[in-house]
């Protein structure tokens, strides 16, 4: 039996590609690039043509991008260069919906003193950009709003939110981890001043992100050290990773237009195929606004930490927003502040999908899942309710 | 990825003694789909020997829920009810080689349907719901649960209170008072100092708001995330501003109750908690 793997919103296969432009800076050429020798110096060269790659992927200029060690650590640095930099200002605004990379950061600077307003989301998972103008102060240090989420993969309308803060002295971040390689992105159309990328959400390695600062943009590194990344982010340079970062950019962007055909042909089939196969089940997140990628579903009336193991009998990997697979007892955060029926809360399964799906991954799943939901419902003592509750 | 034992996935896989008995003379029914897992067990007992026929059971929940109704059915098959009521939340996690720490929960479960379904059959009133304190109202855990819990099964910090019972395993209020309901039964009595002075002058009474507030309100809400600030003591009226993850919060109301329940036990019965318009 082959793995099936949809749970590409988790991490991804790193592209043959990448490993392939990776080996080399893994083997022979494994000279420290600040290094004056010729032997260092060509993987100095190396590094900048990376940095360009990824600077194209969301059309940025190449000394706009640095390298750090994951999507967290981006997230947190340009938290913490915006408080640093703005030194009287006490306001972060934020979503409640984001990932914990920024959300744990927040509710840690809450606790040394700032002020954090969490901006709510409607039913279907979406902001309200209107929403910020009566939120953001003059103690606001930076606006933090998600590209795209994680477990809906609903898109927020970064670009709506921008020019409500033009000319106010006031950071705009974006955590575009979900977004990058999914879908275009464009920082000269989008004014953001800092936007996160990771590189194991796009088919590169794990233990690589980066984080594009606008030119002309104050800047305070998190991490102090030496000279690398001209002073903004120290220690020595994770070479082949930074390098399987730019190859996975740059596949990324020259498929791009490809990748969102096929990938949305291949998740509507899977959702539309679900919805029709298996009763109650219904989709979480604003569906006209969503990356091609993913669909986040809930089987009512069942648990999805019982669906994914029953999944995983099949080798088929997803993922659920459960409160038993989330090592707390609640359901997910995101799901929460849908306010997603009791009924469906628990019962989410998120399927995230790349461009090494196939149609028949998709077939098997389509045939295994309706028998899985059966089994379960039969289980369940909801099943009077449910059907109390069936229209027609 | 829960480290689950062959036994426990054996028994989510294909559980034994699934679904409804028609006319059943017994029925315990625990947990609700709100909280996540919830059990319904039906039992058929001989009225003669008063043994377990048969035992069935229908589970909303994850692997671990599932496979512990599955033992449970299969531990009580005839037994006697008094035999039955001898099986433990342990028995049952050991019957399938153990569970993870986080999900002993489920084992208890199992145990509580049981006594359920017995209460019924023997006609036992059907308890009150209000009668006794809630501590943890997240999940709805009474007081009188984590005692038996805790006493039962030697748990001495609020982490194993949360994995056998799930309380203080969402907001996270009630945590002090289950470490002080564990103080309660594990260690030796101390006598009890009076909590408040009898008498106060106004300016007295505003300086024990504030420390109260400063000292042990702000603190619990601050490991939440959350803040509350005082904006204004008027007479009995104590007005107070939510702050961080509380403001707005859907909860407010029952964090603004706790507040007053707070202040009324340490400073005076007649204080009213308000929040800021």
């Amino acid at each position: 039996m082959t793995t099936i793997y949809l749970d590409n919103n988790a991490t991804t296969r790193p592209a043959p590609e990448v490993l392939e432009a990776m080996m080399p800076y893994l083997t022979e050429f494994y000279g420290n690039p600040s290094s004056m020798h010729t032997f260092g110096g060509q993987v100095r060269k190396r590094i900048e043509e990376a940095r360009a790659q990824v600077a194209a992927l969301i059309n940025a200029e190449p000394e706009e991008i640095l390298f750090t060690s994951c999507g967290t650590e981006s997230d947190n640095t340009a938290l913490l260069s915006a408080v640093e930099t703005l030194p009287g200002k006490k306001h972060i605004i934020t979503t409640r919906v984001e990932h914990p990379a920024v959300l744990n950061f927040c509710h840690y600077l809450g606790r040394k003193g700032f002020r954090i307003t969490y901006l709510p989301v409607d039913a279907l998972g979406q902001i309200d950009p209107a929403a910020l103008d009566g939120a953001a102060d003059d103690a606001t240090a930076i606006v933090s709003i998600m590209f795209a989420n994680n477990e809906t993969g609903v898109i927020f309308p970064v670009e709506a939110v921008a020019p409500l803060l033009h000319g106010r002295d006031i950071f705009f971040h974006t955590d575009a981890v979900q977004a990058a390689g999914k879908i275009p992105l464009d920082v000269k159309k989008t004014p953001v001043h800092m936007l996160s990328i990771s590189g194991h959400k796009l088919h590169a390695p794990k233990g690589i992100g980066a984080l594009y600062v606008r030119k002309g943009t104050r800047f305070h590194p998190y991490i102090i050290g030496g000279h690398q990344e001209h002073g903004r982010r120290a220690g020595t340079e994770n070479v082949a990773s930074i390098i399987g970062l730019g190859k996975a950019a740059e596949l990324a962007r020259t498929n791009l237009a490809e990748e969102i055909t096929y990938l949305g042909r291949l998740r509507d089939r899977l959702e539309q195929g679900l919805l029709n196969s298996c009763p109650h089940a219904r989709v979480n997140g604003d569906i006209a606004n969503r990356l091609p990628n993913t669909a986040n579903i809930s089987f009512e009336y069942i648990e999805g930490e019982a669906i994914l193991l029953r999944l995983n009998e099949y080798d088929i990997c997803a993922s659920s927003g459960s409160a038993c697979t989330s090592g707390s007892l609640e359901p997910s955060h995101v799901l929460r502040a849908m306010d997603v029926p009791y009924t469906a809360v628990h019962g989410s399964i998120r399927f995230s999908l790349s461009r090494y799906n196939t149609d028949q991954e998709i077939d098997t799943v389509l045939e295994v899942m309706p028998k899985i939901i059966q089994e379960l419902r039969e289980l369940s003592p909801f099943g009077r309710d449910m059907k109390a509750n069936s229209h027609g | 990825m829960w480290d689950y034992t062959d036994k426990v996935k054996e028994a989510f896989l294909r559980p034994k003694n699934v679904g409804e008995i028609e006319n059943a003379d017994a029925i315990g029914e625990v947990g609700s789909i709100v909280c996540g897992d919830a059990l319904k067990l039906y039992l058929k007992i001989d009225k003669e020997t008063g043994k377990i026929l048969e035992a069935r059971f229908q589970t909303f929940g994850c692997a671990s829920a599932i496979a512990s109704s599955s033992a449970l059915t299969e531990l009580i098959r005839g037994k006697t009810l008094d035999e039955a009521l001898s099986v433990t939340n342990k028995d049952i996690a050991d019957f399938l080689g153990g569970l993870p720490a986080q999900k002993m929960h489920c084992s208890v479960m199992g145990r509580e349907a049981l006594e359920a379904a017995i209460a019924n059959y023997r006609g036992a009133p059907v308890q009150q719901s209000g009668a006794e304190r809630v501590v943890c109202k997240c999940f709805d855990v009474t007081e009188d649960k984590i005692r038996r819990e805790a006493t039962a099964n030697h748990l001495t910090t609020v982490e194993e209170v949360t994995n056998f019972t799930k309380a203080g395993g969402g907001c996270g209020e009630c945590r002090p008072e289950i470490e002080k309901i564990l103080l309660d039964i594990w260690s030796v009595q101390q006598p009890l100092k009076p909590l408040r002075p009898s008498k106060m002058t106004n300016l007295q009474k505003i300086a024990l708001v504030q420390e109260v507030v400063e000292s042990d309100i702000r603190p619990r809400l601050q490991a939440d995330n959350g803040d509350v600030e005082i904006i204004d003591i008027d007479g009995n009226r104590v007005v107070v501003a939510l702050r961080g993850i509380c403001s707005g919060c859907s909860m407010s109301a029952v964090t603004l109750r706790s507040i007053q329940e707070k202040l009324r036990e340490r400073v005076s019965d007649d204080l009213i908690v308000e929040e800021e318009k």
